[in-house]
């Protein structure tokens, strides 16, 4: 069991609104967790829930009409939130890397994929030569499991798989070391069985390197597969966090349970798909009180006047519900 | 509970004639274009009536009076605004006269090019096969010819003169609304309500005609004011060089192609000022075009 | 690729049949040439010898045959005006529309592509507002009508430029051409604007739909996220992109550059290729009508051809064959 390291990432109170014609979306609505050296935590939460707006506003990669207008992104001592966009250029793809969600769209497919790589390492360093560059992309390249690394640095996009795709993406955030990888479901577009290899690769290579990962996933499956830490996301807030394995076995949000339960294996056979009554609320709309009561089985009078608060409990676990079993608060 | 979380607000589509006013609006420019070029129309049509003069009346004009510079008067007391061309007839009155014609040759070959063109494209998505193919073909290539050079070629072909003009204007312009035609009657062509006539059994030339062709209405018209722009400035292209309209029916470029000599004298007015109003005629109908386009554009809807 | 280009061969060679034929029968019916060239006063022993030697009295078809016979082997027909061979007179006068044309790319492109790429990239500045009027309006001015605007301002009233004629010419690594000289560039310059102008308008609203549409790609933000300084996201990254549409766009629009030639070199007093072919119009003379007509179809078959290979072998997606 990891202890509790330093954290490199430490997220205070995000708030990322974006400025819309039809009104304000917040998107990110004070969203606090920590990313330790070498730890693997997982964002899960569905669409609309405000995760990937979480990986970008840690890139400061939010576009307009969003901004981020509260709160601190503190890495390794610096808040990221305060620097302006030139002096986030030398942090990206050099000490924060991300990976995006669909292989396909994110390579350039007139570029070669040499090309691509070494300019990211040459972005970052002015003084390291082109065939040095090459030789270290190559070198990557291998590392995520690419066979002919030399004959693939010449190669277009459109020549790789899906899945190979995806590892050269992987490949290309590595290649400067950096100490955080953000992932925003990196292996959604993938075919299932490629996403597990994907998968269980990634979370090698992170441990080998003792890289820190924040993996973004609408599948609590994935997360509970690679992660040591776990935090749910809905409207735009944290409802719970944790260790994956306590949360696994113990869900105390009504959200969290409702996602456990719909997770086809954990149904029986013959029996219904458990589902999660009800729809996300509009992010323009959102009710006053909890952003969950719509659809949450417990909820009373008070989840629809005020917002829970985080309850802290025992193992670094967080709550954010008025129904929490009052026996075990910290 | 969940209804009030989940409000939205749902406008109750304004009438047709409102909505499309509405959104036209949001252009301001759009609007000024719209009502230029809504002035223009009405002094074309109107010219006998609101010009000064006849320009084309031998007895009321007077060589005396040629090239006289804009805002002079001359002896019998008339006063020319815009000044006399090398005739010593009135400026304005001919520009008023010119637009007529163009506009006029422009609206004519724009509408018979859209009645042909519309029809062989909605054809030819609606029956599809070897009809299709082979007339797709034939716009295809028409259209990678510049529109100047297939007029060049016809002109040359049939010689000059006001109909041989406005044919020549048709042949070049039915291409583009056949394509536009054809792309919005595909789209059309797999909907359901084509499906469901269909199986009312009603004759193919009442599907086409009432229940297909409105609905590409929209495209069709987008591309019929840009082309109309386009066709009156290919007429006055012509005219300038000679091979479209005779002289006795002058059109804006026919008059501009007229001043041009005197330009190098100084008598800058006598092109200068017919060009400015086909100009001003062009953009009007363009900005117009532009914003109808923007408004039909499903990828810019909001 | 090979049957690739094969096929567009066949289907280009299908075409100048038709148009050779369309060009052919439709000139055939022009005005009636004997009237042109044979004084009244003429004999019938001279008219029918006239007839004879210039093939009007052979039935169409006939004329058609020759007329393809002949074309193969270079010889379009003598021009009724000058008497000398079409083909000759057209040749003659192609560098300097050619040399028009050029110029007129060059300056389009040039201007165009920084222009639009500028007004995608901020759409709502004012700079960009205005550059977007400003292509409605070289979009919707007459070509001729800017000439005559460009002729009046630059060289009647401010006498910089000279409005007539092409310059001095100058030779280099084989080539002539008046854009070496001093003379010639100034000569060179207003056409060339007035031809360009046009072109520039369309050049930039495809720049700049090009870039509105790349910038939203992901592959855009992902190089954003390695870190990448913007001006080379947008040097590299965007441009790259944006550039395969836009140049295919741009080889087909030449073709309409050497077409609307015809206006500007009226204008101009250029003597080129259009000048020669606005007159023969006017003049009846069928032949360097008929010339003419027929090469500009083989220029632009030529010109598709070349551009539907270039698209090919600049988009490596098509030009080598993918994974999935």
């Amino acid at each position: 069991m990891r202890q509790a390291l330093d954290p490199i990432l430490k997220i205070n109170n995000l708030q990322t609104h974006f400025f819309t014609k039809a009104g304000i979306l917040k998107a990110v609505d004070g969203v606090s967790f920590e990313i330790g050296a070498g730890e693997i935590v997982g964002l899960v939460g569905e669409s609309g829930s405000g995760k990937s707006i979480t990986g970008f506003s840690v890139m400061g990669l939010v576009d307009p009409p969003g901004k981020i207008i509260d709160g601190s992104i503190n890495f390794k001592g610096q808040d990221l939130s305060a620097l302006s966009n030139n002096e986030m250029q030398g942090f990206r793809g050099n000490r924060i890397a991300m990976i995006f969600q669909d292989p396909m769209m994110t390579l350039n497919p007139v570029l070669r994929i040499e090309t691509q790589m070494i300019e990211a390492i040459q972005a970052h360093d002015g003084s390291i030569s082109r065939e040095d560059a090459r030789i270290r992309s190559r070198d990557t390249l291998g590392l995520v499991g690419i066979s002919s690394p030399d004959e693939r640095l010449r190669a277009y996009p459109h020549q790789f798989s899906g899945g190979m795709r995806q590892r050269v993406s992987i490949a290309i955030a590595m290649l400067n070391r950096p100490d955080l990888i953000i992932a925003d479901e990196p292996t959604t577009a993938l075919d299932v069985t490629i996403q597990g290899q994907v998968i269980s690769e990634m979370q090698k290579l992170c441990r080998e390197t003792q890289t820190a990962l924040l993996w973004i996933t609408h599948d609590l499956a994935v997360v509970a597969g690679i992660a040591d830490r776990v935090c749910v996301m809905y409207a735009g807030r944290i409802v719970e966090q944790g260790l994956v394995a306590n949360i696994i076995a113990n869900p105390m949000h009504p959200y969290t349970q409702g996602l456990m339960g719909s997770v086809p294996s954990q149904n029986r056979r013959g029996k219904p798909l458990q589902q999660i009554n009800g729809m996300v609320p509009s992010m323009l709309n959102l009710p006053a009180g909890c952003a969950f009561q719509n659809r949450c089985n417990y909820a009373n009078e008070k989840c629809s006047k005020m917002q829970p608060d985080i309850t802290q409990l025992a193992d670094r676990r967080q709550v954010r519900c008025f129904n929490v079993p009052a026996g075990q608060q910290v | 509970m969940g209804a009030s979380a989940n409000k939205q607000s749902f406008d109750l589509p304004a009438s047709g004639l409102r909505k499309f006013w509405l959104d036209f609006s949001e252009s301001p420019t759009a609007v000024i274009a719209l009502f230029v070029f809504l002035t223009i129309l009405f002094i074309a049509i109107f010219a006998p009536w609101v010009s000064p003069s006849n320009p084309y009346d031998l007895t009321s004009v007077d060589i005396m009076n040629s090239r006289l510079p804009p805002g002079s008067e001359d002896f019998s007391g008339n006063f020319y605004i815009l000044g006399t061309d090398g005739a010593g007839r009135d400026m304005l009155s001919a520009i008023f006269y010119g637009l007529r014609v163009s506009l006029g040759v422009g609206a004519l070959s724009g509408l018979v090019a859209l009645i042909l063109g519309a029809s062989i494209g909605l054809s030819a998505a609606y029956f599809g096969g070897r009809f299709e193919t082979i007339m797709m073909r034939i716009v295809d290539i028409q259209l990678s010819f510049p529109s100047i050079l297939m007029a060049l070629i016809i002109l040359a072909a049939f010689g000059k003169g006001v109909e041989k003009t406005i044919i020549a204007l048709i042949l070049v312009q039915w291409a583009y609304y056949a394509r536009a035609a054809r792309a919005s009657a595909l789209v059309e062509k797999n909907k359901e309500y084509v499906e469901a006539a269909h199986c009312l059994a009603l004759g193919n030339r009442r599907i086409i005609l009432s229940h297909i062709a409105p609905n590409c209405m929209a495209p069709l018209i987008v591309v019929g004011t840009l082309q109309t722009a386009h066709a009156i400035s290919l007429e006055a292209t012509l005219s300038f060089l000679g091979l479209g309209l005779p002289i006795t029916e002058p059109s804006l470029g026919l008059l501009i192609g007229n001043g041009f000599e005197y330009m190098y004298s100084g008598d800058f007015w006598i092109s200068i000022f017919p060009g400015v109003a086909l100009l001003i005629t062009i953009v009007s109908i363009n900005l117009v075009g532009d914003q109808l386009r923007d408004m039909f554009n499903p990828r810019l809807q909001k | 690729m090979t049957a690739f280009i094969l096929r567009r061969s066949l289907q280009s060679i299908v075409v100048l049949f038709i148009m050779s034929l369309i060009v052919f029968v439709g000139v055939n019916l022009v005005g009636d040439p004997v009237d042109m060239l044979i004084n009244p006063e003429a004999d019938q022993a001279e008219i029918d010898r006239v007839i004879r030697d210039l093939g009007l009295d052979r039935p169409v078809s006939e004329q058609y045959w020759y007329f393809v016979l002949n074309a193969f082997q270079g010889d379009l027909g003598r021009s009724f005006i000058f008497g000398e061979p079409a083909l000759k007179l057209i040749v003659q006068r192609m560098p300097a529309t050619m040399e028009l044309a050029l110029v007129s790319l060059l300056m389009a492109v040039v201007f165009g592509i920084p222009l639009g790429i500028y007004a995608g990239l901020k759409p709502t500045s004012k700079i960009s507002k205005t550059i977007m009027a400003g292509s409605i309006l070289g979009f919707s001015m007459p070509t001729f009508w800017v000439g005559i605007i460009l002729i009046m301002f630059f060289s009647v009233h401010l006498g910089w430029l000279p409005s007539t004629g092409r310059g001095d010419v100058a030779t280099y690594f084989g080539v002539t051409s008046s854009a070496f000289t001093l003379d010639g560039l100034s000569h060179i310059f207003l056409p060339a604007f007035n031809l360009a102008l046009f072109k520039l308008s369309s050049v930039i609203r495809l720049a700049r739909a090009g870039t509105r549409e790349v910038i939203l790609q992901d592959y855009i933000k992902f190089a954003r996220a390695k870190g990448l300084a913007e001006s080379r996201v947008v040097r590299i990254h965007l441009l790259k992109n944006i550039m395969i549409p836009v140049i295919t766009i741009i080889g087909l629009e030449f073709g309409s550059l050497i077409a609307f030639s015809t206006v500007t070199e009226t204008v101009f007093a250029w003597p080129g290729m259009g000048k020669l072919i606005i007159d023969s119009i006017y003049n009846l003379d069928r032949p360097v009508v008929v010339a003419y007509l027929m090469i500009i179809v083989v220029i632009f078959v030529m010109l598709n051809l070349i551009v539907d290979i270039l698209y090919s072998v600049l988009d490596p997606r098509v030009r080598i064959k993918g994974v999935s």
